[in-house]
């Protein structure tokens, strides 16, 4: 077995050592119920490097890659090109095989890439600080309705429509335990997205309003707006990003007044995969609201001469000190991704990120133009940045992109799939576009739609 | 005794000097391969980068007015950039300022830091699992649907339980969806119940996991012999109490001998048995915790099956369900098909009997992960996987045999230990304490056992070799904890500064945490 470095001889020595006869003498302990007469039946034995290889190669040719096809998805999830070096950096094994910063001295690595992280993620959402990250965007959401609860000692949460399904859902399933009641509704499907009726669902019991910017359709919310009739009634402003990249294109939702800014940031350095593992990004813009943050927090110090180091800190706030009375269970944070999202970052830099967000809006507007021109196709959205919502015309979306993916091409999210069996939202196609996308494959999806809606 | 090293050092080769300052002060700082390294904040530019984008297509830039509805940014970011050389430069040194298990035994108790297989790396990176949509169309994602299938079918038979969900990112994540699905069938019956009873010696994940969900948290008192105290645990059983949360093997090391008498007791009330099963690694593919009556348990991916922990993350916690449970898990699942083909079901209604508790997060768990452990599985089989379990066990019993006659070991004579190897502070000398001994072993080349956890014992150290040791590398291992252990005990006053040699000193963590810099300001700001 090419990863068990003992040899039979040396279990041989050991066991004497011990003072045990065999193996089995260290199992004593198992009850006679559950011992076992050997190997677990009904699973393979173990196999070559070569032969695993092959068979999980198997599995994965029966996937159409993103790279492989004409590629227009989004909704949570973007294709961004990510530059090899990031993937070079990540395999270091002093970074890939690290763990958990519990030793500062022997960690200062991955504590620097995290301060700097934090600092990253802070300017990106124009917030005081960030947190070492969270397991997703969806996690980082709920983690955000529930410290506004803490922060505003109440506990009703008003979702925007236009909140992406899925994060809507794990906060209305994480409420239903904790005693907090949520209003969410369904997504208004017309052009501007609707703050009036947001503003009107916000009461003197409101802890928070959680709006996505850009939303679930691709519209661009006005947060200024949200934010104040928001803190007139005494409720903190959560913003929800899920395409990272647009933030070096519109304003920061910490500049608008957001008070907790969360989102996903799989879009810089993480790569598709499926859906995960991804990056959950929180930030508060109010620095006094930090001891109520859920997570990890690294933070500058200094060492017995004086040297400028890193360590995990405030950690009074966390489960393995506080147990039962911690601001959150979370142990686990990403860090590996928050590692690629750091260097991915570092790569761009303010003049790379502000091009790449340039460029992901001039390809979505030459994309959303030429789309529109397609016969029974509209174009929702008067604003948005690298994603719109088109109308099919009262065909499903749904059926158009499965028989267009039967032909190879990946044609973008049918809102059905999102909002399944919602008659009026069965004609919308959410279709993003980055700097990945060419004017090849732009003008084969106008094309492909024109044939499928005649 | 022969020197613990085989590079050629040799004992008598100490430095003449007090071992610290051998040479001349540099005008860098820097000590030959020991380099510092700026923050990135102070070597980037706002003008630099290393990314350079493609030329845009000429009728795309045609197309270009810009349509943010007003929102268009007016204000810098703040970041900064590297080009690709020093962007490389600035991470492999931030890189060896770090310890990982590539470098060496990483005996970090129940979180165990087994080795990395490469195989697992370059699997995950196949385009077809990283390049790929989780809102694809489901005929164009067979594959992966395959893979989350094939590990949900090894993860149930490993562990002999009927029902999954993969969808949790990490182990507390997975704790929160078992504890949840608990309370979903309670209230389902209509049978509201309050507490959640915890050992002592769990983690902390486990008190605050069952405080999220609703519950109050009462602790179980432990026997002397550091197991589940059986009969006080039946005393505090009641018709209040949801679910017991208890870590088997457990945290002291030591396996549960009468975890089938505890779930029997808290099934005859009602309740339901949550086994953390952070350290199922201990016995992966020798005990099915099915067999013992466990009703849900989550499996760390990232500890049993090898998947990397980079530095705190990324994790994946997917849990186990008996057939009580297995209806309230949440969504989504990925289902077989009669004509072979796989289906994800998103909708509650058409899984579950309607019962799913609901949605834990966005997609469908840690694709990333799911692959690297299936590669794991398939490498090990069914016979490897027993052969990790026995390695893990037999290392860490040869640890708790090589130094019991030096150390505390509250718990030596409670059988064998499982995984782990469980220590006390008792009679170090000078008020010398467990932090002093684990950052002198530090400064010997090691990565430090895990300190005082569980709170069960004094000063505790816990110690987790895993199996992919060998013997030599124990002995090295051994040799330099005694030599740590026999300083502490004689009160050597040095240790109280140690490590010496590594990128930094002591880190004053109460001025970390009495004024917190969490991110960089410019000095002019």
């Amino acid at each position: 077995m090419r990863y068990l470095p003992l040899t039979d001889s040396d279990r041989a020595a050991m066991l004497d050592k011990i003072g045990a006869n065999s193996i089995d003498d260290l199992f004593v302990d198992v009850p006679a119920v559950a011992r076992l007469d050997g190997p677990i039946r009904d699973l393979p034995m173990h196999a070559s490097e070569m032969a695993v290889e092959r068979h999980m190669r198997t599995r994965a040719n029966a996937n159409l890659a993103a790279g492989d096809a004409p590629f227009f998805l989004g909704a949570g999830a973007y294709r961004h090109h990510v530059p090899a070096s990031v993937d070079a950096v990540i395999q270091r094994g002093e970074f890939l095989t690290a763990y958990t910063p519990y030793q500062p001295e022997i960690a200062q690595g991955t504590l620097q890439m995290l301060f700097e992280f934090q600092t990253q993620v802070a300017r990106l959402y124009g917030c005081a600080v960030a947190n070492a990250s969270l397991y997703d965007g969806s996690t980082a959401c709920w983690e955000a309705v529930a410290m506004a609860g803490r922060v505003t000692r109440r506990s009703r949460a008003v979702l925007s429509g236009a909140l992406h399904p899925h994060y809507a859902q794990v906060v209305k399933t994480m409420a239903q335990f904790t005693g907090g009641t949520i209003a969410d509704a369904m997504p208004a499907i017309q052009a501007e997205p609707d703050n009036a009726g947001l503003i009107e669902r916000i009461d003197d019991e409101t802890s928070c309003v959680v709006v996505q910017y850009p939303d679930i359709l691709g519209r661009i919310p006005d947060l200024a707006e949200l934010a104040e009739a928001a803190h007139a009634k005494g409720a903190l402003l959560i913003a929800v990003n899920t395409e990272p990249v647009a933030l070096g294109a519109i304003k920061s939702p910490g500049e608008l007044g957001a008070d907790i800014v969360v989102g996903e940031g799989q879009a810089i350095g993480v790569g598709l995969q499926f859906g995960g593992p991804y990056l959950g990004l929180f930030a508060v813009r109010n620095p006094k609201h930090v001891r109520q943050m859920p997570g990890r927090l690294c933070g500058e110090t200094v060492d017995a001469e004086g040297k400028r180091g890193f360590v995990l800190t405030l950690s009074t706030r966390e489960q393995h000190i506080r147990r039962e009375k911690a601001t959150s269970n979370i142990c686990t944070n990403s860090g590996l991704c928050a590692l690629a999202f750091s260097v991915h970052m570092t790569l761009l830099g303010e003049k790379g990120m502000r091009e790449l967000a340039a460029e992901n809006h001039r390809l979505a507007c030459y994309a959303a133009d030429r789309l529109a021109q397609v016969p029974g196709v509209t174009l929702l959205n008067t604003a948005f940045f690298n994603e719109f919502t088109l109308r099919l015309d009262g065909k499903s979306a749904r059926d158009v992109v499965e028989g267009l993916a039967e032909t190879g091409m990946l044609a973008g999210v049918p809102l059905d799939r999102l909002y399944p069996d919602v008659e009026a939202l069965s004609d919308g196609l959410l279709v993003a576009v980055t700097e990945t996308t060419t004017e090849a494959d732009i003008e084969a999806l106008a094309g492909a739609l024109e044939g499928a809606l005649s | 005794m022969s020197a613990p090293n085989k590079s050629g050092w040799k004992p008598e080769m100490q430095p003449a000097s007090d071992g610290l300052h051998t040479g001349p002060a540099t005008v860098t700082g820097n000590r030959a391969l020991m380099l510092e390294e700026p923050l990135l904040f102070e070597i980037g530019h706002a003008e630099t980068t290393g990314v350079d984008l493609p030329e845009i297509d000429a009728a795309a830039a045609a197309a270009a007015t810009s349509r943010f509805g007003g929102f268009a940014r007016t204000e810098p970011i703040g970041l900064v950039g590297l080009t690709e050389p020093d962007t490389v430069r600035h991470y492999t040194r931030l890189s060896r300022q770090n310890y990982g298990i590539d470098l060496g035994l990483f005996p970090l108790g129940s979180c165990t830091m087994k080795h990395n297989p490469r195989l697992n790396e370059k699997v995950a990176r196949f385009p077809g699992f990283a390049d790929v949509h989780p809102l694809a169309p489901s005929q164009t994602v067979q594959g992966a649907l395959q893979v989350i299938y094939e590990l949900g079918d090894w993860l149930k038979t490993l562990t002999g339980m009927p029902g999954i969900a993969m969808s949790p990112k990490a182990g507390a994540h997975g704790e929160l969806c078992g504890i949840l699905a608990i309370r979903a069938a309670h209230e389902a019956r209509g049978d509201a119940r309050q507490t959640v009873l915890v050992p002592e010696s769990a983690h902390g994940t486990n008190p605050a996991t069952a405080a999220f969900a609703g519950y109050g948290v009462e602790d179980i008192p432990a026997t002397p012999e550091g197991r589940v105290d059986l009969a006080a645990l039946k005393a505090r059983l009641g018709p209040d109490v949801a679910a017991v949360m208890i870590t088997n093997p457990n945290t002291c090391g030591l396996f549960e001998n009468e975890f089938r008498e505890i779930a029997d007791a808290v099934h005859a009330i009602g309740g339901y048995v949550y086994c953390d099963g952070a350290n199922f690694n201990a016995i992966v593919g020798r005990v099915r915790p099915g067999d013992l009556g466990v009703d849900a348990m989550h499996i760390n991916l990232h500890k049993t099956f090898s998947t990397p922990h980079g530095g705190g993350g990324p994790g994946s916690g997917p849990v186990v369900f008996s057939e009580a449970l297995q209806d309230f898990a949440p969504l989504p699942v990925v289902r077989k098909l009669h004509d072979g083909g796989y289906e994800l079901v998103e909708e509650e209604q058409r899984e579950h009997r309607g019962l799913s508790f609901g949605r834990m997060t966005a997609f469908h768990g840690q694709m990333g992960m799911f692959t690297r452990a299936l590669t794991y599985m398939l490498s090990h089989g069914a016979d490897g996987l027993k052969q990790v379990a026995e390695d893990a066990v037999l290392n860490a019993n040869y640890v708790l045999r090589s130094l019991e006659d030096l150390l505390h070991a509250p718990f030596a004579e409670s059988g064998p230990c499982m995984h782990e190897a469980l220590f006390g502070d008792k009679d170090f000398g000078n008020d010398l304490s467990t932090l002093d001994l684990a950052k002198a072993l530090i400064d010997e080349g090691y990565h430090p056992m895990t300190v005082y956890f569980p709170l069960v014992v004094h000063g505790a150290m816990l110690v987790e070799p895993t199996e992919t040791e060998s013997k030599a590398s124990l002995d090295q291992f051994i040799a330099a904890f005694r030599s740590v252990a026999e300083r502490a005990l004689a009160g050597d006053e040095t240790m109280k500064q140690a490590p010496y040699y590594a990128p930094r000193r002591r880190l004053d963590e109460t001025q970390a945490a009495r004024k917190p810099k969490l991110a960089w300001q410019s000095p002019e700001q």
